[in-house]
């Protein structure tokens, strides 16, 4: 549906500001609007997550969460937000002040980098590389840094166990996520995020390439939540043993971009796992059924992306308020003698599924 | 190769068990009016306490303002902070008998913890736990009460 494309709105903007400006001021104001479009749909979204995380947290326990603030709580967050805001930022007296101070802005930098390359629509995305899955992989370790630093730098017991412990369990498990999608970009042949999602436009590939891409999908979701530190992976911010982690010593703004950044990375890992498992924005079809195929094409196609990511984050917080928390040697073993040893087989298997043509 | 079976049947096995764990967790998601939470001053009118819950100790009176105590002052003797204090009095009965009757059964309601032990340990049942629980006043001597109504007598038929 070419109605729902933006690749002309987002070119008429361009040539509109080509014509009256000079290229180079014409490219700063662009990259000034993409900044902002950015900032001010993290911020919201962020918002809106943890709303709704606490909401699906109560449903779980049998409660009912946040109802006091507005209509069924909904300007709960917000208020929270501006409570955030105006907390005094406290630093510990012997903190190391570059590295305290640095460290929230490389986490929330990394998620930035990382939620750069998502596909939202057709030709809603700002980076469209051709090795969009590899600079994915990549940008999304960088935070690792930002939570190492923040526990290094705090000067605190609780807030160093819990970066030497993030630290432990993102670097093992970055490599379950880059093997499963590997496992995803070998079935599709290419590492651009644009052309993963059009290569669904039949079928998503979770469907088109049944067992393999199923299990790939399975070990990434539980890699991915891994990653975003979030229960039953949350060792490192785990309340019950380390007060918060590597956040303990942070206080007002900088505690909510932690806060945020954890979020946003949320929201990462349930974009990949829907652009490249679940097809993206695409919509859903099936082989020959015409007039049901034309039905899900009038939905729009950020419609179709945010109802998936919002599934998939549905299941993660799933996980996250069903199973207890991991100790650290479960963890380790979870992956490297679990996911590590599937995830090898899993390729050599889609492997075969390419080579024999054994797909729909 | 004993032990190779054993893994493979181990991530079976485990992925059941998460799975049970989570048809346990999305029965709570998907049973909403299951939900336990009371939204406490907005349901005041319909709230019901359950039977068990230990409000404070009162004493039931009948409509003929009779009540089943004897003043025997076992409850007072249990009662583990000295919450309750007995004072009884002597009167004489119509057969012409001296007989010792409970004047005033006072409850401190501010030192009471709510033990229950005072309402296990009467012999004639004369006080039970009730179910208010409301009982924030603006002066503590307020929370001193008396729990014989004033002119009440001990109902016919109470064992001494």
């Amino acid at each position: 549906m070419d109605f729902y494309n933006f690749t002309s709105l987002t070119h008429s903007i361009h040539e509109g500001l080509a014509k009256s400006f000079s290229p180079f001021i014409a490219t700063t104001i662009e990259w000034v609007l993409v900044g902002l479009a950015y900032l001010t749909f993290v911020a919201l979204f962020g918002l809106f997550l943890v709303y709704a995380e606490r909401k699906v947290c109560a449903a779980f326990q049998q409660r009912l969460g946040p109802m006091r603030v507005g209509k069924w709580g909904l300007l709960q967050t917000i208020a929270d937000f501006i409570k955030l805001l105006m907390k005094e930022l406290i630093m510990p007296r012997k903190a190391d002040w570059f590295l305290y101070n640095l460290a929230p802005f490389i986490v929330i930098i990394a998620s930035f980098l990382a939620i750069a390359v998502l596909p939202f629509a057709p030709g809603l995305q700002s980076l469209d590389f051709d090795i969009g899955v590899f600079y994915l992989t990549a940008v999304s370790s960088v935070g690792v840094i930002g939570v190492l630093l923040a526990g290094w730098s705090s000067n605190n017991k609780y807030s160093l166990i819990g970066a030497m412990r993030s630290g432990a369990q993102i670097l093992s498990y970055e490599l379950s996520v880059s093997l499963s999608l590997m496992t995803m970009v070998v079935f599709a042949g290419t590492m651009q995020f644009s052309a993963i999602v059009e290569g669904q436009r039949d079928a998503w590939f979770i469907f088109s390439g049944h067992i393999p891409a199923i299990i790939a999908f399975v070990v990434f979701l539980i890699a991915g939540t891994a990653e975003t530190n979030r229960g039953p992976f949350d060792l490192a911010e785990a309340e019950s043993e380390l007060v918060a982690g590597f956040h303990t010593e942070y206080s007002g703004i900088k505690f909510a971009l932690f806060f945020l950044s954890e979020y946003i990375n949320l929201f990462i890992v349930s974009a990949v796992a829907a652009t490249v498992f679940l097809g993206g924005w695409m919509p859903l079809h099936f082989g020959n059924f015409e007039s049901f195929n034309h039905v899900m094409d009038f939905i729009p196609p950020v419609i179709w992306f945010f109802m998936k990511v919002l599934g998939v984050m549905f299941i993660i917080m799933w996980f996250k308020w069903t199973f207890p928390r991991l100790r650290v040697d479960q963890i380790l073993t979870l992956e490297w003698k679990y996911l590590l040893p599937i995830n090898l087989i899993n390729i050599l298997l889609m492997a075969l599924v390419v080579l024999t043509k054994f797909h729909f | 190769m004993k032990s190779f079976i054993e893994y493979i049947v181990s991530i079976f096995k485990g992925v059941w068990t998460l799975l049970v764990g989570m048809k346990v967790t999305a029965k709570y998601f998907f049973t909403p009016w299951n939900h336990v939470t009371q939204q406490y001053p907005e349901n005041r009118d319909k709230l019901v306490m359950f039977e068990r819950f230990r409000g404070e100790v009162i004493m039931p009176h009948t409509d003929n303002n009779e009540h089943l105590c004897t003043g025997c002052g076992i409850c007072e003797i249990n009662c583990p902070n000295g919450s309750i204090e007995i004072i009884s009095k002597s009167i004489v009965t119509p057969e012409g008998k001296k007989k010792r009757i409970i004047d005033q059964h006072i409850y401190h309601l501010g030192m009471c913890t709510l033990c229950n032990l005072c309402v296990k340990a009467c012999p004639t049942g004369a006080i039970v736990m009730g179910q208010k629980f409301e009982h924030a006043v603006w002066d503590r001597s307020l929370l001193t009460k008396v729990l014989n109504q004033p002119g009440s007598k001990i109902a016919e038929g109470v064992k001494e």
